[in-house]
């Protein structure tokens, strides 16, 4: 049809415009140069000799992971009528919303800067600049005076903004009615019901192998194990990263798992992506910002106390610190619905010349936030490619966690996701829960804001995070979060305070992942 | 060939109700637009383009002048197009809508919500059950109905049964409350009697 070809068409220009500039176009253009010397490539045939030799030689591949990967992260092109702002966010009342979120988190910002009279930047003395160069790979041992710092904000402040969204179009009043909701979210979004998440996550079924169940001790590995571990080799042999990303929703070995997700992600260690990080680590040795205070504190909150991530302490500081000076992450604001907060130069204030956006990657960082990149330190022990893996990793999936949007992986749909799940598979405890003052999202909130990172033992998060990847959304958090509820069920039915509820769901630590979402999937009885 | 916008005017949206009764509770499901072209010159419609405001179903009649003899005549270009999938949640609630009355080689944008040739499509009759959204809609319509005559204490026969199958047919929805002052921006509209 006409249409779609159209369309087609326009997605093709666009994708390949984002190409063009990208380090992939030069290397196949050096790639091509080179191949004319070559002797199966005739001048007759060019065009078809070439492609030919990127074909064999593993080039085509390569071009075909970065067009996947454009695919998976950027949306499809939109009206030429529709704004930009369209894009970030479709729907208005949101846009309002999370732009006065913004204008409360700056204001909290500035506030903390005059407090304590500290610049939002400043240019390191040599002195310093040398000490810190000595001390990069143990910043940890570093013991900075931060008690006068406070987190912007914690995870159930931004709770608070969430529940206050409403459709100004969408009049439930004030009595209970068929229309309000009886959680906590409410606007009127769309999620999918068990049927559709069936659906959706058919990989997980019941008669499909999965690591994570059927790598246990107690199942021979010739049943799935071993061959599940060869075809993940030829996966990585292949570098194909759609079928990566297929072959990912079963789970992946540990031992293969850091290449995959590598995979992907799109990332390859280049020498210009060292490079890159290498220029960042230069930026933050130069200039100290305001923010980087505010990420030691959360390291020595969050990931210093943690059991499983305190080794990495120093790894966090190496990532997070050079992610606040990486203005490459300003691109994903096109279809991020937050925007970068701006900041004028001392003196200039309004004069456009003069912004700059702080902190120059655009994302002021909140309590957890260092829970984000704590993970997958296990995987990555480079700082270069743990840095490439945490960015993209951010700029595809986690900034959704932490921004007001109707996206499906959006924090506000994956709340009413889990409130909606709970409510109809679950309605004895939702109700219960209600009752006691207890609303089952104020507990769950904050594991699905910081994706389960710090909640559940490590293997089991990495084994979630696979099927994140793999589906390349976000909703198996609300899934796994209303399948804990389901499993706690009888002892959450016998609570009566919000407190005691609390209790019986602090500790997930040894809860196995896989099982709980499969049966709540797809063995649960409605 | 190139495209151009036409000039028109487009009065503001008047509510379609059962009688005479105002209140606050019931508020009407279907909104009307009408919208005249000031230009006398005659012109071939390629593309309408709108941004969407909480409508879910869309109709499009036209009346055309043929000739000075014969009477204009109202045809349906678009007969309740789903703008909104699910009217009840916000999937395409705001979103930027382009219909185009023919299939042009020159349209280069994607994604166009398109439909052909405008002609008299024949009311479907569907046999066996009935489909249990519609019904469910109608069911909200006749509740709504319902509440207006109830706050309007009159002892007068309403004949509210006596609605004619046509408009039952068309069976607009619009979800919740549309407010008949709500933001329906269009630079071309949709007739509907």
């Amino acid at each position: 049809m006409l249409q779609e070809e159209s369309d087609l068409s326009l997605i093709i220009a666009q994708i390949v415009q984002k190409l063009k500039g990208s380090n992939l176009y030069s290397q196949l253009e050096r790639q091509a140069w080179a191949s004319l010397q070559r002797p199966e490539i005739k001048l007759e045939s060019l065009k078809e000799d070439i492609k030919e030799f990127f074909k064999i030689s593993g080039w085509e591949k390569k071009l075909q992971n970065a067009v996947y990967s454009e695919l998976s992260v950027f949306p499809l092109p939109s009206h030429p009528a529709a704004p930009p702002e369209h894009l970030k966010e479709p729907l208005v009342y949101m846009r309002k919303a999370q732009g006065s979120w913004e204008k409360r988190i700056l204001k909290s910002l500035n506030s903390m800067c005059t407090e304590l009279s500290i610049p939002l930047a400043r240019k390191r003395p040599v002195g310093e600049q040398k000490e810190l160069l000595n001390k990069w790979n143990e910043m940890g041992t570093d013991e900075p005076d931060l008690s006068l710092f406070r987190p912007v904000y914690a995870p159930k402040d931004f709770l608070e903004v969430l529940i206050n969204l409403r459709n100004p179009n969408y009049e439930n009043g004030d009595s209970l009615s068929f229309r309000t909701h009886l959680g906590l979210i409410q606007v009127p979004l769309k999620v999918k019901d068990i049927p559709e998440l069936k659906e959706c996550f058919v990989e997980l079924g019941l008669n499909i192998g999965q690591l994570g169940i059927d790598d246990s001790t107690q199942v021979p590995p010739e049943l799935f194990e071993n061959e599940h571990v060869r075809i993940g080799q030829k996966v990585l042999a292949q570098q194909d990263s759609a079928a990566a990303q297929q072959y990912i929703r079963q789970g992946s070995p540990t031992a293969l798992r850091a290449e995959l997700w590598a995979l992907i992600l799109n990332i390859s260690s280049q020498p210009e992506d060292v490079l890159y990080y290498e220029q960042l680590k230069t930026n933050v040795i130069q200039h100290d910002l305001l923010v980087d205070s505010l990420i030691y504190k959360d390291v020595k909150l969050t990931a210093s106390n943690d059991d499983y991530y305190f080794v990495f302490e120093d790894y966090l500081y190496q990532v997070l610190l050079c992610f606040s000076r990486d203005t490459s992450v300003l691109s994903h604001f096109a279809f991020n619905s937050a925007s970068p907060p701006k900041s004028y130069i001392r003196g200039k204030l309004g004069l456009e010349e003069y912004a700059v956006f702080y902190p120059p990657n655009g994302v002021i960082p909140f309590h957890g936030f260092s829970m984000y990149v704590a993970p997958l330190c296990f995987l990555y022990h480079e700082p270069s490619k743990l840095y490439q893996i945490f960015r993209e990793m951010y700029v595809r999936f986690f900034f959704r966690l932490h921004s007001i949007s109707s996206h499906p992986s959006g924090i506000v749909s994956l709340c009413l996701l889990f409130e909606t799940l709970l409510q109809t598979y679950l309605p004895q405890l939702f109700y219960h829960l209600r009752e006691i003052g207890a609303q089952p999202l104020r507990i769950s909130f904050k594991w699905m804001v910081r994706a389960f990172s710090g909640y559940l033992a490590t293997d089991q998060l990495l084994l979630l995070w696979d099927r994140i990847l793999g589906y390349n959304s976000l909703e198996i958090l609300a899934v796994l979060a209303a399948a804990v509820f389901a499993f706690r069920a009888v002892n959450l039915m016998e609570v009566t305070s919000l407190a005691a509820a609390e209790a019986v769901l602090a500790d997930l630590s040894t809860l196995k992942v896989m099982p709980l979402l499969q049966i709540f999937l797809f063995a649960t009885v409605t | 060939m190139s495209r151009v916008l036409v000039p028109c005017h487009v009065k503001g949206s008047v509510a379609l109700q059962v009688g005479d009764v105002r209140t606050s509770q019931g508020r009407p499901g279907v909104l009307v637009i009408d919208v005249t072209f000031p230009s006398v010159a005659p012109f071939e419609l390629q593309e309408i383009t709108f941004k969407n405001y909480y409508t879910a179903f869309l109709s499009i009649r036209v009346r055309q002048y043929t000739s000075a003899h014969t009477p204009a005549k109202w045809v349906t270009c678009l007969r309740d197009y789903c703008l909104m999938p699910d009217p009840h949640s916000e999937e395409g609630a705001q979103e930027y809508v382009s219909l185009f009355k023919y299939q042009s080689p020159s349209v280069t944008f994607p994604k166009w919500l398109s439909h052909p040739v405008p002609c008299e499509q024949p009311a479907l009759l569907r046999e066996g059950l009935p489909d249990p959204s519609r019904v469910s809609s109608e069911v909200q319509q006749m509740w709504a109905l319902t509440e207006m005559i109830r706050a309007s204490h009159t002892s007068a026969r309403i004949g509210r049964f006596d609605v004619s199958n046509r408009f039952l047919l068309l069976g607009l929805l619009c979800p919740e409350q549309i407010r008949p002052d709500g933001l329906l921006y269009f630079r071309w509209m949709a007739v509907m009697t």
